[in-house]
């Protein structure tokens, strides 16, 4: 590199832009991103476009792509619920008790992130079947039937969301000032209350965080749900199987419909979780 | 800062105790006078503790674990000779080489990528940068039934090349470049976005040390800024290769389901577990999750071991 070649580039960077290669890394990084990820998702969008607004509805409100829709996000909030109280207990017994197979426990969280969904879902259809480990009983005794139901939905979402719970709300309570919590003990606050008014309020950004991110995964969750759901119409098919099922029967447009309304409501968790995040800085400074 | 990311990549472990200590705790100074040692007050009585602590064991047992233990006792349910043998069925050889192959074409496409969009992101200041990062983290908040469409709408017979490569002789959606493109995809960001903060964080005093002292961009590159981050990117790598090895939902929508041709490992398992051939999809499952555990062990011995070199923000 040539003194002459190198100036104008110091100069027009200032303190950033001394070092070389920008030019090829960035123009790189644009075109790789364009070609996988932007010019494929505009498609979808500008296959949505030709369809318009009424278009949409009509899919929307097709019996049962209507179905499928309430199914999904009406079972995915149910799984990130659950998620959110379990995964918090987890949380904080992971993060501040000691206590034999802790730090395997606490791997093991991310199980369902390492674990191909595919291979989930088959094996909690196995474990809920008729015959399975946990159906058997489940349906002998007490008359429950988890696989192909919507409880059976209801297991592999909350399979599927319990690390997202955990991993947000994990390293708050590691960083938590433990000065808060002796003040209010020595100001004579009982353990219950130290947890419902000192605890419980900074850690509810990173726990509504998490529910978003597992509520966002849930809906758009395939491979482990559909084994396990058994995918009867109007009562146990999610989004994602009716794009499948559109797309087997050369309906793009069906699929497409699906599809837009899938990604707005993707995006909207996305925004919601932004949101959340910049209220919780506003609040609570940094967290 | 959050997305809608697979948190693998948050990753509190490490920004926790590296070493798995118990987090710093205030010890009660001998001699202060408080009516109890303060450091109890923060912890619930010892049956709370147990109640909680066996609660926690109890759910994850179940929700957790058992998925993960039933995948192995049904492969091995009739013996490890049938396990064998399903496993050397020529449609499953053809599975795990198909998978093989689209791993080792997509993770080093991403690991090329995550490297080229760290560097510019990283040590270079230019309008439009925090979008960027948002749109490189795009593909973790789409499901992944839609990223497959996606391609099926652009290259699919009805979609809007498919007739110009229809007239190429050129087959990419229901064959294997489709597949390939629908793992890039669904991979994307894994190794930018562990780099991407690190390399933020490093700065660039090192490699403006490495030029002046005459080195080359190049040398400055491979010499300087890859040592730095080389934990952060086998870390990436890890993850992106087991999401790449294991995608299911993606792949099947563009893959087109022949045997022998376009069917992964993932979607063999299917077909095998939908033609009641229960011990066979046990059995190429129990592969994909031993991958599974795998991949776990050395996220956490990389944790465990290097956490201050993947540490991101209280690195210093």
């Amino acid at each position: 590199m040539s003194f002459a070649a190198s100036k104008p580039r110091s100069w027009r960077f200032a303190a950033e832009g001394v070092l070389p290669g920008f030019a090829p890394a960035f123009g790189y990084t644009l075109l790789y991103l364009s070609l996988i990820v932007l010019l494929p998702l505009s498609v979808l969008v500008w296959r949505a476009s030709g369809l318009g607004f009424v278009g949409l509805y009509k899919i929307a409100t097709e019996p049962r792509v209507a179905a499928g829709l309430w199914t999904s996000f009406s079972i995915s909030f149910a799984a990130a619920a659950v998620d959110a109280v379990f995964g918090f207990l987890a949380a904080w017994v992971l993060t501040r008790y000691r206590f034999p197979g802790r730090g395997l426990l606490d791997a093991a969280i991310d199980l369902p992130f390492a674990l191909p969904t595919a291979v989930a879902g088959i094996s909690l259809a196995a474990l809920y079947g008729p015959n399975g480990f946990f159906g058997e009983p489940l349906l002998q005794l007490f008359g429950i039937k988890v696989a192909f139901t919507r409880l059976g939905i209801l297991v592999a979402l909350i399979f599927v969301g319990l690390p997202f719970i955990v991993r947000t709300v994990q390293p708050v309570i590691l960083e938590f000032e433990p000065e808060l919590e002796e003040a209010a003990a020595t100001l004579g606050a009982s353990r219950a209350r130290v947890f419902w008014t000192v605890i419980l309020p900074p850690l509810a950004p990173a726990l509504l965080t998490g529910v978003a991110l597992a509520f966002a995964r849930a809906v758009g969750e395939y491979g482990s749900v559909i084994f396990i759901a058994g995918n009867i119409a109007y009562v146990s098919e999610i989004a994602p199987l009716l794009i499948v099922v559109k797309l087997e029967q050369y309906d793009y447009a069906g699929a497409t419909g699906i599809a837009t309304i899938m990604l707005a409501i993707s995006f909207a968790a996305l925004l919601a979780i932004n949101l959340i995040q910049a209220w919780s800085r506003k609040r609570l400074g940094d967290v | 800062m959050f997305s809608m990311a697979d948190p693998t990549a948050i990753a509190p472990q490490r920004d926790a105790a590296p070493d798995g200590r118990e987090p710093p705790r205030r010890k009660a100074v001998r001699g202060e006078t408080t009516f109890f040692a303060l450091s109890d007050v923060r912890n619930e009585r010892p049956v709370t503790r147990l109640a909680l602590i066996g609660a926690t064991i109890v759910f994850l047992s179940l929700f957790l674990l058992s998925p993960f233990v039933v995948v192995f006792v049904e492969a091995f349910s009739k013996g490890f000779g049938v396990f064998v043998e399903s496993l050397a069925e020529p449609d499953a050889l053809a599975a795990i080489k198909l998978t093989l192959l689209v791993a080792a074409i997509s993770v080093p496409a991403n690991l090329v990528f995550g490297l080229a969009a760290a560097w510019s992101i990283s040590k270079f200041s230019f309008a439009g940068k925090s979008l960027l990062i948002t749109l490189i983290d795009l593909p973790f908040s789409v499901s992944p039934v839609v990223a497959g469409l996606v391609y099926v709408l652009l290259f699919g017979a009805q979609g809007l090349l498919g007739p110009w490569l229809a007239a190429q002789d050129v087959q990419i959606v229901f064959a294997v470049p489709g597949i390939v493109l629908a793992t890039i995809f669904v991979t994307f960001p894994f190794v930018a976005r562990e780099l991407i903060p690190l390399m933020q964080d490093q700065g660039t005093v090192e490699e403006e040390a490495a030029l002046t002292l005459g080195a080359s961009g190049l040398r400055t590159f491979f010499t300087v800024t890859l040592p730095n981050v080389k934990w952060a990117l086998l870390y990436g790598v890890l993850l992106c290769n087991a999401r790449a090895m294991g995608e299911f939902g993606a792949v099947s929508v563009v893959s087109g389901h022949i045997r022998g041709l376009t069917n992964t490992m993932p979607l063999q398992v299917e077909i095998l577990y939908n033609e009641y051939n229960s011990v066979a999809a046990f059995a190429l499952a129990a592969l994909l999750a031993s991958l599974a555990l795998v991949t776990l062990g050395l996220k956490t011995l990389l944790e465990w071991r290097h956490g201050d070199a993947l540490k991101r923000r209280h690195g210093h």
